[in-house]
C-alpha cells in the first residue's frame, strides 16, 4: 500500500477522531454559510428575501440528509462513527442493565472456559518446559515391545549406543524422574528430582545461574560423582537464597552430595506435571533407584530420555533411523533385546509423564469448551434478537432520518463488540484465576510440588481476541439480520399480534434455541458417559481388597540404613505391627499395585517353553514378603504363599499369576516347575489370581512374585490389613517405628482405595470438567428456552386472551406453552442425539466398558434435558395461564 | 435529492479537483463554478457537493483552511494538495484517453 495518501489524510482523520464535535460543528457551519451566500446571490438576482432563502434551501436539498452524508463521507471512518457508536452502545447497554449483565455473564463463562482450557492445553502441548531451548525439535525417547502398545523405559547401554549412532540426532539426554527424602535439620520431606546424563543442561540450553552444570564423565561409574544441581525454588525456600551455596553439602537419601549449581528462576525441569527440585548425574542412580548398579546392564530398563533432532530432520526419518539402530541392538543382544525397539514421541505425547495421561482429557475439553462458547453465543444472540425487536421503533426512526442500513449494522456490531470485549476481559480474569485449577483436580502426592500452569501469554491473549471478534460477529450479525425486515411504513403498526411459537419472525430465535438444546444435549450425553465409565472403573474389582488395607513406608535409605540393618528393622517392625490390636495381617512389598511407582520387569526363561521369535522375553514382577497375598486379599489357587524362611539362604522360589500359567504352562498347574529369573532358577510354589497392577484399564497380563528377601530392597511399602481407620493405624504405626528408631519418620499412610482412586484420576478429571461444563450448558440452554418462551407469551397475549375468551382454561394454556417449549426441546434433542451418536466416539480412551451409544446414558441425558426444559417453560406458561381475557381484548 | 450516477460521481471529483487547481475556493464558490461550467449537463445539486468535498479531503487530495470570506465572515476554503494534483493529472490523462477512444468509436459508427 502506498503510504502517501494515508499521510495526507491523517490530519483530517485525526481531527475527526480527536474533536468529533468540532468537526461536526464546522461541517454544519459550512452548510449554513453556503445557504447564506446562496440566499444573497438569489437576492442579487432579484428574488424576495423569503423566496431567495427557500430557493437556496431547495437547491441544497434536505439539510439533515446532507449533513448525514457529509458525516459519512468524513467519517465512515474510525474517529467519528466508532466513537459515536461506542458512546451510544454503552448508553444502550446501561439502559437495560439486567440484559447487559446476563449477556456479559454468558460470554464470560463461554470465553473464560475457552481461555482457561486453552492455557492449560498450551502449557502441556506447545511448550511444556519453560526455558528449555528448541522444544520444537525435542522428542521423548522410550522403549517399545513388539506386539504391545505403549512404551517403557530404556537401558543405559541402549541409550548410549543410540546416542553414538544416531546421525539425525543433534543430542540425546536422560531425564529420569526420581525422589528423595530430604532432611534439613530435623525436618524430613520428599523432593522430586531427576537422574540425568551429564550433557543434560547443555542439551536443553539451560545454564545454572550459580555454579555449574554437570561435566562430561560425571554420569559414569558407580556412585562416583555425588554432586547435585538444585532448583531456584529449593535454593530460595530451603537455603534462604544463600549466595555461598556452591560447595556446600546436602544429604540425599543419606548420601552427602556437593551442591555444584542452582538453576535459573522459572526452570522446572523436563517432566510434565512436577516441578523438579534437584538433578543428580546418572552415576548416582544406585542411591535413588532400587536394583543396584545398572549403567552396564542392558537388561535393566529404567531410564526416560529425550532426543533433540538436527534442524530440518523430520521425525519420520529419525524414527526410521532409530528403529534401524534398535534392530541392530536386537540382533547383537538377543538375550536382553529380543522383541524390543525404540520409539520417539512428540513432547505432547510423552509416554512417561503426565502429558500423555492428560492429552485425551484436554482434547475432549477443547471440544467441550467450544460447545459452551457456541451455546453462550447463541444465548447472547437470542437476547439481542429479543432486544432488537423491542428496538424496532428506534431502528426505524434512525432509518427515516437518514441512517443507512450499513450504518445500523455497524451500530449493532459495535454493541456486540462492547459486549464481547467486556465478556473477554472478564473471561480472561476467570481463566487467570483458574490457571492452576488443573493441578487442584489431580490427586496430591504427599508434599510434592506439582507444576501444571496455564499461562496467560500472548498466544492465549491472541486466541481470546480471535474468539472475541468471532463472538462479536456472531452476536452482532444475528440482530442485524432483523433490520433487513424493517420497513418504514410498518413502524407504527402494532407488533403484538403473534401466536405462541408461530413461525415467521420467531424462526431464528427458535433455531438458536434448538441449537443450544442440541449442543447441551451432546455435552450431557458426554458427561453421563464419563460418569458411567467412572462408576464402572471404580466398581471394577482391582483383584485385591482395597477398603481395609492401608499402605505406607519408612524412609530407611534416607536414614542411612544399610542392607543388614534394614533387614533386621523390617523383621522387627512386621512382628510389632502384626501384634497390634485390630491388625489382621501385614506384609512388605517393593511396590503396591496401582501406586505411582512402577514394577520392574526382567527377562525370564521357563522350562519347556519355547517363546516365539518376536515375543519379548520380559515379564513384570514384584518382590513381596510373607503374608502379602493374605494382606491384599489376592486368592491363592494352588500351592502356598511365601514363608519367612523363603530367604537369601534357601532355594529361590516364585509365585505366578493365572495369566502366566496360561501362557507359559498351557494352563497346567506349574507348582514344582522351574522358572529362570535374572539367571537363577526358581521353583514355582504357588499360583495366585490375576489382579490389576499398573492401571485399572489394563487387560490381564503375566506377572510373578519373588520373596522380598531373595531380591531385597531397603524401602518397600508396608501394607496392613486392619479394621481400624487410617488415622488410628497411622498413629499406632508411628509409635511402633519410633520404638525401634526415634529418628525415623513415616511416609504418607493411605488406604488402597485412595490409591486406586488416584490411579483413575484422568477419568475423574475428565468427568468433573465435562460435568461442570455440561451443567453450565444445561443452564444456558434453559435460560435460552426461558427467554424465547417468555417473549413468545408476551407477544401473543391477544391470542391467549382470545383462547381464554373462547373457553380455554388456565390448564389448557399452561399445556399449550409447555408443549410448544417441549417441541423446540424435542427438535434440539433429535439433532443433538444424532450428533452425539457420531461424536461420543471421540471420548475414546476415557470410556471404560461403556458403549459410546449406551441407551441408558442417552435416556438419562434426555430426562435431564426435558426436566430442564419444563422448568424453563414453567414461568412463562404460568404467566400465560394468568392472561386476563377481558383486559387483553379491551387493550387491542 | 437525486444521487449522481457513478460516472458522474467520478467526473464530479475530477471537476472539483480541476476547479481547485486554478485557485483555492470555498464551497459556495465551487458550486457556482460547477453551475457555470456544467450545470445543465451534469445536474450536480449543491447537496451532493459537500459530501464529495469531505470525501476528497479525507482521501488527502484537498486540504481545508478557515479564512475570512469577502464579507468578513469565516468560510472554509479548499485547496489542492500535491497528492490531489497528481490525482488530477492521472484522471485527466485517463479521461483524455477514454474520451478519445469513445469519440473514435462514435465516429466509426457514423462512417
Amino acid at each position: 500500500m502506498d503510504i502517501e495518501p494515508w499521510l495526507y489524510s491523517l490530519p483530517a482523520r485525526l481531527r475527526s477522531l480527536l474533536h468529533p464535535h468540532q468537526v461536526d460543528q464546522e461541517m454544519k457551519e459550512e452548510l449554513r454559510e453556503h445557504l447564506e451566500e446562496q440566499t444573497r446571490e438569489n437576492v442579487r438576482k432579484g428574488m424576495a428575501p423569503e423566496e431567495a432563502r427557500r430557493s437556496a434551501m431547495r437547491m441544497l436539498g434536505p439539510i439533515t440528509q446532507v449533513e448525514q452524508q457529509c458525516r459519512e463521507a468524513l467519517g465512515g471512518n474510525f474517529g467519528n462513527d466508532l466513537g459515536h457508536d461506542l458512546r451510544y452502545g454503552v448508553r444502550q447497554l446501561l439502559r437495560s442493565p439486567g440484559f447487559s449483565a446476563l449477556a456479559i455473564l454468558c460470554l464470560t463463562l463461554g470465553i473464560g472456559a475457552n481461555a482457561a482450557v486453552f492455557s492449560w492445553a498450551e502449557g502441556i502441548l506447545f511448550r511444556p518446559y519453560p526455558l528449555v531451548a528448541h522444544q520444537q525439535r525435542l522428542f521423548a525417547l522410550a522403549g517399545t515391545s513388539r506386539g504391545e502398545a505403549g512404551a517403557g523405559e530404556l537401558s543405559w547401554p541402549d541409550f548410549e549406543d543410540l546416542r553414538r549412532n544416531c546421525s539425525l540426532c543433534e543430542d540425546a539426554f536422560v531425564s529420569k524422574i526420581t525422589g528423595s527424602t530430604l532432611s534439613v535439620g530435623d525436618h524430613a520431606e520428599t523432593a522430586r528430582g531427576s537422574i540425568v546424563s551429564a550433557n543434560y543442561f547443555d542439551a536443553i540450553g539451560v545454564h545454572p545461574m550459580l555454579g555449574r552444570g554437570f561435566e562430561p564423565g560425571e554420569d559414569s561409574g558407580s556412585d562416583s560423582h555425588p554432586v547435585v544441581v538444585i532448583s531456584y525454588q529449593m535454593w530460595r525456600d530451603r537455603y534462604q537464597g544463600d549466595r555461598e551455596i556452591i560447595g556446600k553439602v546436602q544429604r540425599l537419601n543419606n548420601v552427602p552430595h556437593t551442591i555444584i549449581g542452582v538453576t535459573p528462576k522459572g526452570f522446572y525441569g523436563t517432566f510434565v506435571g512436577w516441578a523438579i527440585q534437584f538433578w543428580v548425574p546418572a552415576s548416582m542412580e544406585e542411591t535413588f533407584e532400587s536394583g543396584g548398579y545398572k549403567l552396564e546392564d542392558r537388561g535393566a530398563r529404567w531410564i526416560e530420555a529425550y532426543v533433540t533432532l538436527k534442524p530440518g530432520a523430520r521425525p519420520g526419518q529419525a524414527q526410521q533411523e532409530i528403529s534401524a539402530i534398535a534392530a541392530r541392538l536386537e540382533t547383537s543382544y538377543p538375550a536382553t533385546n529380543r522383541g524390543r525397539s525404540i520409539g520417539i514421541w512428540p513432547l505432547w505425547q510423552t509416554p512417561f509423564n503426565h502429558a500423555g495421561e492428560l492429552l485425551p482429557t484436554l482434547e475432549v475439553m477443547v471440544a467441550v469448551v467450544l460447545f459452551v462458547l457456541l451455546i453462550s453465543c447463541a444465548n447472547v444472540g437470542n437476547l439481542l434478537l429479543v432486544r432488537a425487536l423491542t428496538r424496532r421503533h428506534e431502528m426505524s426512526v434512525r432509518l427515516a432520518i437518514g441512517a443507512t442500513r450499513v450504518r445500523l449494522v455497524k451500530q449493532l456490531l459495535t454493541e456486540g463488540l462492547i459486549l464481547s470485549a467486556l465478556g473477554t476481559a472478564a473471561g480472561l480474569l476467570v481463566a487467570f484465576w483458574c490457571r492452576y485449577a488443573l493441578v487442584l483436580l489431580l490427586p496430591t502426592h504427599s508434599g510434592v510440588a506439582m507444576y501444571l500452569p496455564g499461562q496467560m501469554d500472548a498466544r492465549v491473549m491472541a486466541m481470546s481476541a480471535a474468539v472475541c471478534l468471532l463472538v462479536t460477529l456472531i452476536v452482532g450479525i444475528i440482530p442485524a439480520f432483523q433490520t433487513r425486515h424493517l420497513d418504514l411504513a410498518g413502524t407504527l403498526k402494532a407488533d403484538a399480534s403473534g401466536v405462541v411459537g408461530a413461525r415467521g419472525k420467531a424462526w431464528m430465535r427458535s433455531a438458536l434455541v434448538v441449537l443450544q438444546v442440541s449442543l447441551s444435549f451432546i455435552l450431557l450425553v458426554g458427561a453421563a458417559l464419563l460418569l458411567e465409565s467412572l462408576e464402572k472403573i471404580r466398581s471394577t474389582s482391582p483383584g485385591f481388597s482395597t477398603n481395609r488395607v492401608v499402605t505406607t513406608g519408612v524412609p530407611l535409605v534416607a536414614a542411612g540404613y544399610d542392607i543388614p540393618r534394614a533387614k533386621i528393622f523390617q523383621d522387627e517392625l512386621i512382628d510389632r505391627v502384626r501384634a497390634l490390636s485390630g491388625v489382621e495381617s501385614a506384609a512388605f512389598a517393593r511396590v503396591t499395585p496401582l501406586g505411582y511407582d512402577t514394577f520392574s520387569e526382567t527377562p525370564i526363561v521357563v522350562d519347556g517353553y519355547q517363546p516365539s521369535r518376536d515375543e519379548p522375553p520380559s515379564v513384570e514382577y514384584n518382590q513381596v514378603g510373607p503374608g502379602y497375598f493374605a494382606t491384599l486379599g489376592i486368592p491363592l489357587f494352588s500351592g502356598r504363599e511365601f514363608r519367612r524362611n523363603d530367604d537369601e539362604n534357601s532355594p529361590p522360589v516364585a509365585i505366578v499369576n493365572r495369566t502366566m500359567v496360561t501362557r507359559y504352562w498351557a494352563g497346567a498347574d506349574p507348582v514344582g516347575r522351574r522358572l529362570q529369573v535374572k539367571g537363577r532358577w526358581a521353583r514355582v510354589v504357588g499360583v495366585v489370581a490375576d489382579s490389576k497392577y499398573e492401571s485399572m484399564r489394563e487387560t490381564p497380563m503375566p506377572f510373578f512374585y519373588v520373596p522380598l528377601r531373595q531380591d531385597f530392597v531397603r524401602e518397600p511399602d508396608l501394607n496392613v490389613r486392619t479394621r481400624q481407620s487410617p488415622v488410628t493405624i497411622r498413629a499406632a504405626l508411628v509409635r511402633e517405628v519410633h520404638a525401634l528408631d526415634a529418628n525415623l519418620a513415616l511416609y504418607e499412610t493411605i488406604t488402597l482405595e485412595e490409591q486406586v482412586d488416584r490411579s483413575t484420576s484422568p477419568q475423574f478429571v475428565a468427568f468433573t470438567l465435562v460435568s461442570i461444563l455440561g451443567g453450565l450448558a444445561l443452564v444456558l440452554a434453559g435460560v435460552g428456552l426461558y427467554g424465547v418462551m417468555s417473549y413468545a407469551v408476551a407477544q401473543s397475549t391477544r391470542e391467549l386472551g382470545l383462547r381464554m375468551a373462547f373457553g380455554a382454561g388456565a390448564a389448557n394454556l399452561l399445556e399449550l406453552v409447555i408443549s410448544r417449549g417441549l417441541r423446540l426441546t424435542a427438535a434440539g434433542v433429535l439433532f443433538g442425539g444424532v450428533a452425539a451418536l457420531a461424536l461420543t466416539r471421540l471420548l475414546g480412551e476415557l470410556l471404560y466398558q461403556v458403549s459410546p451409544h449406551d441407551p441408558v446414558v442417552f435416556g438419562v441425558a434426555l430426562a435431564a434435558m426435558i426436566t430442564a426444559a419444563i422448568l424453563a417453560c414453567l414461568v412463562p406458561a404460568w404467566r400465560a395461564s394468568r392472561t386476563d381475557p377481558a383486559r387483553v381484548l379491551r387493550d387491542s | 435529492m437525486s444521487k449522481p450516477s457513478d460516472l458522474v460521481q467520478g467526473t464530479l471529483d475530477m471537476l472539483i479537483l480541476k476547479i481547485l487547481a486554478l485557485e483555492p475556493l470555498n464551497g459556495w464558490a465551487i458550486s457556482q463554478r460547477l453551475k457555470q461550467i456544467s450545470s445543465e449537463v451534469l445536474g450536480v445539486s449543491d447537496g451532493s457537493l459537500y459530501p464529495a468535498l469531505h470525501k476528497l479531503e479525507r482521501r488527502g487530495w484537498i486540504r481545508a483552511h478557515w479564512k475570512p470570506s469577502e464579507n468578513n465572515r469565516r468560510a472554509k476554503f479548499y485547496s489542492l494538495t500535491r497528492l490531489g494534483r497528481k490525482q488530477l493529472e492521472k484522471e485527466t490523462a485517463n479521461w483524455n484517453r477514454v474520451s478519445a477512444a469513445i469519440s473514435g468509436i462514435v465516429q466509426l459508427e457514423e462512417a
